[in-house]
């Protein structure tokens, strides 16, 4: 199984997210993470979504999403071109023994503690879901309390972009 | 991302203001209707649709509104109307069960690509989501049936919103749009203009390259075969794919959808493939080693197993949509773009050729399939068979007469036996199967035509919406209603009896439905035959009624359809004979 991640061009009106999410329900297309928010121009949004599958199902996938009226690009942005973050914030326990593992592993990840006591740390942590995954390994025997994944953002290296 | 609605005004700096008028949403929908050149409306009032109602009524000699007996029967005259017209369906109901009741009618227009627009009421936007009376999301329920809906909260949006639903049901692969229009939005007034409605969207071709990709892989091939469906028959491609067979020297078979598309008595025409299809166009498929889909789906009914599908043959395949392609089977040559222009390029493309042992082995298989035929006939059970009844259908009708069925056993009869000279004749819910469509599909027909309709219909799928009889008498709407009654639920007793172990439960529900009295009761006329010489006779008073006439066709229940492919089945798996009679 491959992973792939799309950029999906929407005009920003009623309901477009939800054409967008009830498509992949209805064609049986499983994603692995969706983001939103607005763009450069307030009257469009940009989505971004990443799912594992293979060639098959991420061409039907485009091909599906290039038919809802209110998407007006859809492009697969492949690994060469790609740049690619997310972001977490995960809550861990704080306590003598585990205190100095924790801020050692956000050193070396480049993470921030952003609520810090006695009990309780939050980490926030950004970079590719890969790191993130990574860093999860490392807290996991730590203690996670909770946590919460914003999903995967991307844009196109240099001087490419979605839409002219 | 979720703004209830932005404040785009399409449009507004186009009107011309010295000939805008200031006038309400409702006026201003029927206007539009009337400049889309929309003349006639399905549909039944409800609370949040008086205004519009009211002012249908003003502009009754510009637009007819047709009074139906349920919205399901409104959606589908629609769908008929678009069918056999080729202009968009227009369809009307209130909120809440108005909209509702539509939803069927909706997904069976989107599945076989009709074009539909679909107008609701809805509560005004002080009430929208507090579970007021007769509120219900409509567009949220029927985003996956429609090419697009919206929900129109502004009424100076409301004119181009229209104006963009009609584009959308229109351009490239057709399908319904739903517009819902909340009661204030009608009320509420702003100044309107008439514009001269646009074409749709014009499609370009498939890339050239693809093109001769695809004549090359065809030149190469001595056995090629035409797979025709809905893509082709809305095109009105017949003479195209006339042209196109008499150059290869390929046979022709079609779809459910695909059918009356090329005149049925063509020499190269093999008729409906697939499931219940005929023997010669079934086996076509499996002995070809290329097949040409032309606006088709490669629908799991026409190919059984999708995986064993076509093992021997190149595929090359044309279609508006380019999500089509692939979709269903791998294909070697995919061609998006305008169906009729593609294949146009595709026709000039490929070389004239001889294939005599292919075109002697296609009229092998057509003799072999006409054999096969005579036999089943020979071996139905019914006092008047299957075959009798359309052959007689066949001989009474004319030229140009629609045809329109429910779904069912008789609507694989109709579609095996039915012959057709002209386009755009057949009309039958194709892709969704949706039991209850023909008798409103047939008023719509008959509204677009102007001109006497038959609907083959079974019992049960005439008892979902005989409702509709009402609607017929009402407008003296001239339908031959020819009911094929087997008193069981035939289609699904057919899988009980080859698969389940002649087990039947739920389809012989002992009714005593007295279907003649029920059409007198509507104040239609009708009569019960018991001979293929009373069929006759009958369906000549028929032709001549101004109204619904129903004939009730006595059908043995255990009538099967044949031949048949099970549904796991692949398209060699054929069953041509009534196994139970061999093992007697």
């Amino acid at each position: 199984m491959k992973r792939y991640v799309l950029s999906v061009y929407v005009e920003n009106k009623y309901g477009v997210l939800t054409r967008v999410a009830s498509l992949f329900m209805r064609r049986g297309f499983n994603i692995d993470s969706l983001t939103v928010g607005e763009t450069e121009n307030p009257a469009y949004s940009r989505i971004t979504i990443t799912l594992h599958g293979d060639d098959y199902t991420c061409e039907q996938i485009i091909n599906q999403l290039k038919k809802l009226q209110n998407v007006k690009k859809v492009k697969l942005l492949t690994d060469d071109v790609k740049v690619e973050r997310e972001l977490m914030l995960i809550k861990v326990k704080n306590n003598s023994e585990n205190r100095n593992d924790i801020m050692a592993a956000a050193e070396i990840f480049r993470a921030k503690i952003i609520d810090y006591n006695p009990e309780y740390m939050c980490v926030e942590v950004t970079g590719e879901p890969s790191k993130i995954n990574a860093f999860i390994d490392v807290m996991q025997p730590l203690g996670i309390v909770e946590m919460c994944r914003t999903g995967a953002v991307a844009l196109e290296r240099g001087r490419a972009k979605l839409v002219d | 991302m979720i703004k209830y609605y932005n404040n785009i005004r399409l449009g507004a700096k186009k009107l011309e203001p010295q000939k805008s008028k200031r006038m309400s949403g409702a006026r201003i929908l029927v206007e539009t209707l009337i400049e889309q050149g929309v003349t006639d409306v399905f549909g039944i009032p409800g609370g949040q649709v008086v205004d519009i109602y009211d002012e249908l009524n003003r502009a009754r000699r510009r637009i007819r509104h047709i009074l139906t007996s349920h919205e399901q029967g409104a959606a589908h005259a629609a769908d008929g109307y678009a069918r056999v017209s080729g202009k968009v369906g227009v369809a009307l109901a209130t909120s809440g069960p108005g909209a509702t009741n539509l939803v069927t009618g909706i997904a069976a227009a989107m599945l076989d690509s009709v074009p539909m627009v679909v107008i609701t009421g809805n509560v005004s936007t002080q009430l929208i989501g507090r579970d007021s009376f007769q509120e219900i999301n409509i567009t949220g329920i029927t985003f996956s049936i429609t090419k697009h809906n919206y929900f129109v909260t502004d009424v100076n949006e409301l004119a181009d919103t229209v104006r963009e639903a009609f584009r959308i049901a229109s351009s490239g692969r057709p399908g319904p749009v739903l517009i819902d229009i909340p009661k204030d939005v009608q009320t509420a007034k702003t100044l309107f203009a008439p514009k001269a409605p646009e074409p749709p969207d014009a499609l370009p071709h498939a890339d050239e390259k693809d093109v001769l990709r695809a004549a090359e892989i065809i030149n190469r091939a001595s056995r090629p075969y035409l797979y025709i469906g809905g893509g082709a028959a809305a095109n009105g491609m017949g003479k195209q794919i006339m042209e196109f067979a008499e150059k290869t020297d390929a046979f022709i078979g079609c779809s459910l959808m695909g059918i009356s598309t090329v005149p049925s008595s063509y020499e190269r025409f093999l008729g409906m493939q697939g499931m219940h299809g005929r023997y010669a166009s079934t086996k076509a498929n499996t002995e070809a080693d290329v097949i040409i889909g032309v606006g088709v789906c490669f629908s799991d009914r026409a190919t059984g197993d999708a995986k064993k599908y076509a093992r021997r043959a190149e595929i090359v395949q044309i279609d508006a949509d380019l999500a089509e392609i692939n979709k269903n089977v791998i294909v070697d040559a995919g061609l998006v773009g305008d169906v009729k222009k593609t294949f146009s390029m595709l026709l000039d493309a490929v070389e004239q050729k001889r294939r005599p042992q292919w075109h002697k082995r296609a009229l092998e298989l057509k003799s072999e399939g006409r054999r096969i035929f005579n036999s089943i006939d020979e071996n139905a059970l019914s006092e008047i068979t299957p075959k009798q009844v359309f052959e007689m259908i066949n001989g009474k009708k004319e030229a140009d007469t629609v045809v329109a069925t429910d779904v069912g056993q008789h609507q694989m009869w109709a579609a095996q036996y039915l012959k057709f000279e002209k386009p755009r004749r057949f009309i039958s819910s194709g892709g969704l199967g949706a039991m209850g469509y023909g008798l409103g599909a047939a008023i719509g027909a008959v509204i677009a035509e102007k001109k006497r309709a038959v609907l083959v219909t079974g019992d049960g799928s005439f008892s979902m919406n005989l409702t509709e009889l009402a609607t017929a008498v009402s407008y003296k709407i001239p339908v031959v209603i020819v009911l094929m009654n087997n008193s069981v639920l035939g289609m699904v007793r057919q899988w009980q009896t080859l698969f389940y172990g002649g087990r039947y439960p739920a389809t012989d529900p002992k009714r005593k439905t007295d279907f003649v009295k029920v059409c007198e009761a509507f104040g239609g006329k009708g009569e019960r035959v018991s001979s293929a010489e009373e069929f006759e006779a009958a369906f000549e008073r028929a032709m001549k009624f101004d109204g619904p006439y129903l004939i009730d066709v006595p059908v043995d229940k255990d009538e099967l359809v044949l031949p048949m492919i099970p549904s796991d089945g692949d398209l060699e798996d054929l069953i041509t004979t009534d196994e139970r009679k061999n093992k007697q």
